[in-house]
C-alpha cells in the first residue's frame, strides 16, 4: 500500500490515469465503441429478403445517399431547419436571459429560473401532443393569429415554432451564464468612458456575450439537427432524424451511412464554435 | 504541468481512444449474426422451445410460474375485455407492445425479447427465414381444429409442410371517407389518386403502400398487366412509384400501427376527409361522442388486406404462457370478441356464432372466400415474380429504397 502511494506521489499522470481510467473506460469502450459498431454497418450490405445485415465491405450505400436526391434534400431541409430555429430561440432568449442576468432582483432571478426550467420535467411527447394539438387548423394558434389576419401555420412554420419552443430552456441558460459573468466593473467603466447604454451593449456586452450564444446555439442545432419525432408528428416532412429511424429496421447500413452526415455537420459546427470561444462560456 | 506537456498527452489519449474503439468495434462485431445464407434452409426445424412443457397439463403448470407473456401485436389485439379473462384462467400476465408496421415488428422479433407476435404475411416468412420463430405444434393448440381450412396451409404460415402459427383472422384494408365530403355511394378508390380531395389525405406509412398503387393501376391502366401487386417488374413498378409521387403532395397525415388514434383526430376534425384504413380506426370514430361522420368500403378495384398469424418466437422467455395464449385467441370466445373490437373475419368457425352482432361473419365475409378473391393479402415482395417473367421483379429493398424517395 505503502508502494501504491509513494509510486502515485512521484508520477503525477499516474493519479491522473488511475483517476481517469473508468469513466473514460466507460466512454470509449461503452459509448464510442457502441457507436463505432452502429456505424461500422455503414460498410455493410442488408440480406434482401430478410434484412439480417452481411458484413460485405463495400461504399454501395454511400453512392446511394450521394445518388438518390432525396438524401440530399432532406439534408438541407433539416439543416435549414435547425439555423431557423437556432435564429429564432437566440432572439427570443437573449433578452429574456439579459433581464435575468442584469435586470431582475435575485428574488424574481431564481423565480425565473426555475420557470425557465419547470417545463424541461415534463415529458417530451405531452409536449408534443400538446403542440400538435395547437397547430390545427381550427387550433389555439390559428385562433390567435386570426384577428391579425394571418392564417393557420403551415407545417413548416408550425414545425419550427414548436421545435424554438422545445429548445428554449437549452439556449436561456448559457446566455444567462455568460451575462452573469459579464463584470459589472467593465460596463460602468465604458459608460465613465461616455458611452451611453445602447452603445455599451452594443458594444461591450454584445461581444463578451456572444461565446455564450454560440453555447446555446450548440444545443438548439444539434437538437434540432437529430430530432425525428415532432417532423413526424406535425409536419409529416421527412428530416434526417425521421429517415434514419425509418430506415434502421428496414436498411441498417444506409440507415448508418445516412448518420454520418449529421455526425460531420455537428463535427464542423463544434469546430466553428471553439474558435468563437464558445467552450470556454459553457 | 505546462502546455506543452498536456499537448502530447493529449494527441497520444486520443490516439489511444481510436485504437481502442476500432479494437472493441471489431471484435465486438463477430457475434452479431449468423451466416444468413443458410437459415433459409434449415427445414428440419423443431417446435421444441427450452423450457416448454410436453403436453397440455405441463404447459398450464410451467405457465403458472411463468406469469408473463411479452407481446408484439397490431393495435387492438389484445384488448383488456379478453386478455383479463386469459390471465385470470392461467396466471400468465399480458404484456404486449404495438407494431408500427410489419418492418418494425421483424425488427422487433429479431431483438429476442419478446415471445410472441401477430404477424402479417409479409412478416412470416422474413421472420421464418431469420430464424426468429420456431413451427407450432398443433397437439398443443386444441383449438386449431376448428379454424377455417382456407386459413390453414396457406404459402404465409406453412412452410415444408410444417405449420408456423395460428390463424388469427383477416381482414382488408379499407377506403374511408367523410360522409359530409364525399358522395354517399363511393366505392372507388379514385379520390386517392386523382387529386379531387387534394391535401386532406390519410394515408398508411410504410412500403408496402406500393401494392395500394398497384392495385388501383390494376383496374385503370390494364395494359400494365399487373397481376399480382406484390410482384411488380420495372415497368409496372414505374408507373406504381408514379403515380405515389403524384400523390404525395396531396397527403396530409400519414399513420401507422402506433399513431392510428391520429387518424380518428384528423377524420374528426375533418384535417384528413379521405384514405386507408382498418376497421379497427372506423370502430374507434363510431365510437366518438358524437361520432365521426365517416363510411368505409372496399373499393370496387379491389385492395389489399392481411391475414394475421400468432407466432412464437424460438427463443421465448415464455414459451408456455404463450401457448396458451395462442390456443386462448383462437378460441371461440375469443377469437369473437378480437373480431368484433378490430372488425376484421374470425379464424374459428365457432366464433361466429358467439359474436354480438350475429351478423357479425356476414358482414365481415367470414365464409365467403369469393370476396376474398380482391383482397390482396400483405405479402413480401421478391425477385422472383412467380411466372414466366423470371427474376425479374423489384425486391422488398427497392421497395423501401422508393418508398423513402416518395415521402421526399
Amino acid at each position: 500500500m505503502r508502494r501504491l502511494s509513494s509510486f502515485l506521489h512521484r508520477h503525477p499522470y499516474g493519479r491522473l490515469v488511475g483517476l481517469l481510467a473508468a469513466p473514460v473506460g466507460w466512454l470509449v469502450v461503452i459509448y464510442l465503441g457502441s457507436l463505432a459498431l452502429l456505424l461500422m454497418a455503414a460498410f455493410w450490405d442488408t440480406e434482401t429478403f430478410t434484412n439480417d445485415v452481411v458484413r460485405n465491405w463495400n461504399l454501395d450505400n454511400f453512392r446511394q445517399i450521394l445518388e438518390q436526391d432525396v438524401y440530399r434534400d432532406v439534408a438541407l431541409r433539416t439543416i435549414a431547419m435547425a439555423a431557423l430555429v437556432t435564429l429564432a430561440d437566440a432572439i427570443l432568449a437573449f433578452p429574456i436571459a439579459y433581464y435575468m442576468a442584469r435586470v431582475a432582483r435575485p428574488r424574481t432571478r431564481e423565480i425565473l429560473v426555475v420557470a425557465i426550467l419547470t417545463p424541461l420535467w415534463a415529458s417530451y411527447l405531452v409536449k408534443a401532443f400538446a403542440w400538435n394539438a395547437m397547430l390545427l387548423d381550427d387550433g389555439f394558434i390559428s385562433w390567435f393569429l386570426g384577428p391579425l389576419g394571418l392564417g393557420p401555420p403551415g407545417d413548416k412554420v408550425g414545425l419550427w415554432l414548436t421545435f424554438t419552443y422545445f429548445w428554449l430552456p437549452f439556449m436561456i441558460l448559457p446566455i444567462y451564464t455568460g451575462l452573469e459573468r459579464i463584470p459589472s466593473s467593465l460596463l460602468e467603466a465604458s459608460g465613465d468612458l461616455g458611452a451611453r447604454s445602447l452603445r455599451t451593449f452594443w458594444k461591450v456586452t454584445l461581444p463578451l456575450a456572444f461565446p455564450a450564444v454560440v453555447a446555446g446555439s450548440i444545443f438548439t442545432f444539434s437538437l434540432t439537427l437529430g430530432d425525428f419525432i415532432l417532423p413526424t408528428l406535425i409536419a409529416n416532412q421527412q428530416f434526417m432524424g425521421t429517415v434514419i429511424y425509418n430506415d434502421r429496421s428496414a436498411n441498417l447500413p444506409v440507415a448508418a451511412a445516412f448518420a454520418m452526415v449529421p455526425i460531420v455537420v455537428m463535427t464542423v459546427y463544434l469546430v466553428l464554435a471553439r474558435r468563437l470561444g464558445a467552450f470556454r462560456a459553457l | 504541468m505546462s502546455k506543452g506537456r498536456w499537448r502530447r498527452f493529449r494527441f497520444a489519449g486520443l490516439a489511444v481512444y481510436v485504437v481502442i474503439a476500432l479494437l472493441a468495434a471489431t471484435s465486438c462485431g463477430g457475434d452479431d449474426d449468423e451466416s444468413s445464407g443458410t437459415t433459409r434452409e434449415s427445414t428440419a426445424a423443431s417446435t421444441a422451445i427450452p423450457g416448454l412443457g410436453a403436453n397440455l397439463d405441463e404447459i398450464k403448470q410451467k405457465a403458472r410460474s411463468e406469469g408473463m407473456v411479452n407481446l408484439v401485436i397490431w393495435a387492438g389485439y389484445a384488448d383488456k375485455s379478453w386478455a383479463k379473462t386469459f390471465t385470470q384462467q392461467t396466471g400468465c400476465k399480458v404484456v404486449t407492445k404495438d407494431g408500427a408496421s410489419s418492418d418494425d415488428m421483424v425488427d422487433l422479433m429479431g431483438s429476442g425479447a419478446y415471445d410472441g407476435v401477430s404477424a402479417s404475411g409479409d412478416a412470416t416468412l422474413r421472420l421464418i427465414a431469420r430464424g426468429d420463430v420456431a413451427p407450432v405444434n398443433f397437439d398443443l393448440t386444441p383449438n386449431y381444429a376448428d379454424v377455417f381450412d382456407g386459413l390453414k396451409n396457406r404459402s404465409y404460415n406453412t412452410v415444408d409442410g410444417q405449420g408456423y402459427g395460428v390463424p388469427h383472422g383477416r381482414g382488408p384494408n379499407l377506403l374511408v371517407f367523410r360522409k359530409d365530403k364525399l358522395p354517399a355511394g363511393t366505392d372507388s378508390w379514385a379520390p386517392v389518386w386523382d387529386g379531387s380531395q387534394a391535401g386532406k389525405l390519410s394515408i398508411y406509412d410504410n412500403p408496402i403502400f406500393i401494392a395500394d398503387a398497384a392495385v388501383y393501376l390494376k383496374a385503370t391502366q390494364p395494359d400494365l398487366e399487373i397481376e399480382n401487386p406484390y410482384e411488380l417488374d420495372q415497368k409496372q413498378f414505374d408507373a406504381a412509384v408514379d403515380l405515389l409521387k403524384k400523390q404525395r403532395p396531396q397527403i396530409a397525415k400519414y399513420w401507422d400501427g402506433t399513431t392510428y388514434a391520429t387518424q380518428v383526430t384528423t377524420f374528426k376534425s375533418g384535417e384528413t376527409t379521405v384514405g386507408t384504413t382498418w376497421p379497427y380506426q372506423t370502430n374507434l370514430m363510431a365510437a366518438e361522442k358524437p361520432p365521426v361522420p365517416v363510411a368505409s368500403v372496399k373499393p370496387k378495384e379491389g385492395t389489399t388486406g392481411w391475414s394475421d398469424t400468432w407466432m412464437i418466437a424460438k427463443k421465448a422467455a415464455h414459451p408456455n404462457c404463450t401457448y396458451l395464449w395462442m390456443n386462448y385467441i383462437i378460441s371461440p370466445a375469443a377469437n369473437a370478441k378480437v373480431a368484433e373490437y378490430f372488425g376484421e373475419a374470425p379464424s374459428n368457425e365457432k366464433a361466429c356464432a358467439l359474436t354480438k352482432d350475429k351478423e357479425h361473419c356476414n358482414t365481415y365475409h367470414a365464409t365467403d372466400e369469393a370476396w376474398w378473391k380482391d383482397v390482396y393479402y400483405w405479402d413480401t415482395p421478391i425477385a422472383d415474380c412467380g411466372d414466366d417473367r423470371g427474376d425479374v421483379c423489384k425486391t422488398y429493398e427497392d421497395w423501401k429504397a422508393a418508398w423513402t424517395e416518395i415521402k421526399g
